[in-house]
């Protein structure tokens, strides 16, 4: 075995570190639509409209029950051939489609059982004082339901910045896709991906350390 | 002018309440008192509907809601006259002592924030918690929530509020702070139905002692009359037990 380039690992460092924002702003905004669309899926979870809960436990079951990149593939690949609209989706807008609708469907579930988990004196309270339903869940009970899954939802949030990764088979030079080339041209491949393993290692290390902090903090709300 | 009428509730095919008649004049204070599992709870939850009565009349006021066809809006109309007190407090655990008080003024009734923090001064100082303001329900003692959780019932106007054996849930150092607070409330001539098992403090404060057993109302009477002249022997036998107890 020969010893590791390490002078062309230090300069492809900067060129693939240009590559960062474009991997968190897919996370970062896969995240907040999934947040939201989570957060509906789970109130419909926990009230069950007739007809619409058929609906949407058909969603969660299939988008947790099938891998990422088939759905990636299927957005991106596939759906263009049936819906019209969709022909000129770039690579970068279907991943975040993809992320956004994998991620929201487990979400669901945690924001589903931590809602669950909301003691059932906080309902009463608030229906006592007259709160329509949709006043207690958006001030009572989905603030607290929110304190108790947010742990679990950083974790999802460092599982979708890993998985931006996959945009790179659509096509998106994003971190992956760069080092790829940068491999392909150097054929330095051991080096290229060491690189990258290292930037998302470090990524994921500093999300934990805010994951971390955020707990400390959470368990101080409230206190006081 | 409020009147319960014909008020049913079964759980499971067990009938709790059975053909409840109620009326309550504006500034009456009402007591409840009987056996445990008689429905007294259950009661005061059908009159704001946590509890949906199977049948029976609720009216408020010119607000009359009957069980069998009440709609959505009516329930809250219904709870907006109702102010609750429970027995585990249950105030809000994400918000401060203020923020209890302030929470239905704003979303509820739609008051600016700056009206409903001037009720919300105003009411902290009535229940002697001026400087608690902005502590979080969980740094307060038992007795200090349950003076926020009656503080918050106080702050909405309410045309009736209804009290859940809202000290039996405290250690008995606390208990003392929470019905001085009540009687304070009810020398308003504030409207009130109280569930307690305190009979020195229902003869101070109630105008009437509901008695009930086995979800019927099994007899009712001005204090004096009641404690000490009770007419139905199922009243005799329990004042006996709850006296031999002391
Ligand atoms: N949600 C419910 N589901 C099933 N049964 C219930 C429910 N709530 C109350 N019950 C039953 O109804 C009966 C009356 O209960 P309730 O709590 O109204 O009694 P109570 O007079 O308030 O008693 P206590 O003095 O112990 O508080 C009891 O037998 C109780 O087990
Ligand atoms: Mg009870």
């Amino acid at each position: 075995m020969e010893g590791l380039n390490l002078d062309y690992m230090l300069g492809l460092l900067p060129v693939l570190l240009s590559y960062v924002p474009l991997t968190l702003f897919m996370a970062v905004t896969g995240m907040a639509f999934a947040l939201i669309l989570a957060a509906l899926l789970a109130v419909e979870r926990v009230v069950r409209v007739p007809v619409l809960d058929w609906f949407v436990r058909l969603f969660i079951s299939f988008f947790r029950g099938t891998p990422l990149l088939v759905q990636l593939f299927l957005f991106y690949f596939g759906l263009p051939q049936v819906l019209g609209f969709l022909a000129g989706i770039n690579g970068v807008t279907a991943t975040i489609m993809g992320l956004t609708l994998h991620f929201s469907a487990y979400m669901a579930e945690s924001i589903r059982a931590a809602i669950l988990g909301v003691d059932r004196s906080q309902w009463e309270a608030a229906e006592a004082v007259g709160m329509t339903r949709g006043q207690m869940m958006r001030r009572i009970i989905l603030p607290q339901a929110a304190r108790v899954a947010a742990p679990t939802l950083v974790n999802y949030f460092i599982d979708m910045v890993k998985s931006t990764s996959l945009a790179f088979t659509l096509g998106v030079t994003e971190l992956m896709g760069a080092a790829q080339k940068e491999a392909a041209g150097s054929f330095l491949y051991f080096e290229a991906f060491l690189v990258v393993a290292a930037i998302y290692w470090i990524l994921v290390e500093a999300l934990s350390f805010g994951q971390r902090r955020l707990e400390i903090l959470l368990n101080r709300a409230h206190a006081r | 002018m409020i009147s319960v009428a014909g008020l049913n509730k079964s759980f499971g095919g067990t009938p709790v309440l059975r053909d409840i008649t109620l009326d309550i004049a504006p500034g009456e204070r009402v007591v409840v008192i009987g056996p445990s599992g008689t429905g007294k709870s259950t009661l005061l939850r059908c009159l704001n509907f946590l509890d949906r009565p199977d049948s029976g009349t609720v009216r408020i006021g010119d607000l009359s809601v009957d069980a069998a066809r009440a709609t959505r809006p009516e329930i809250l109309a219904l709870r907006r006259r109702t102010g609750f007190v429970f027995q585990n407090y249950a105030l809000f655990a994400n918000r401060t002592a203020r923020q209890n008080i302030t929470e239905a003024l704003v979303t509820v009734k739609g008051q600016t924030a700056e009206k409903a923090n001037a009720t919300a001064d105003r009411i902290l100082a009535e229940i002697g918690l001026a400087d608690r303001g902005d502590s979080y329900p969980s740094a307060l003692s038992g007795g200090q929530q349950q003076r926020v959780g009656i503080g918050r019932a106080m702050a909405l106007d309410a045309e009736l509020l209804l009290f859940d054996e809202p000290t039996s849930a405290l250690d008995p150092e606390w208990v003392g702070e929470v019905l001085d607070l009540m009687r304070k409330l009810a020398e308003t001539r504030q409207t009130m139905l109280v569930v307690t098992h305190e009979m020195q403090f229902a003869r101070e404060i109630a105008d009437r002692i509901v008695f009930m057993d086995e979800g019927r109302v099994v007899e009712e009477a001005p204090p004096d009359r009641f404690f000490d002249a009770p007419e139905d022997p199922r009243t005799r036998a329990f004042l006996r037990r709850v006296t031999d107890t002391r």
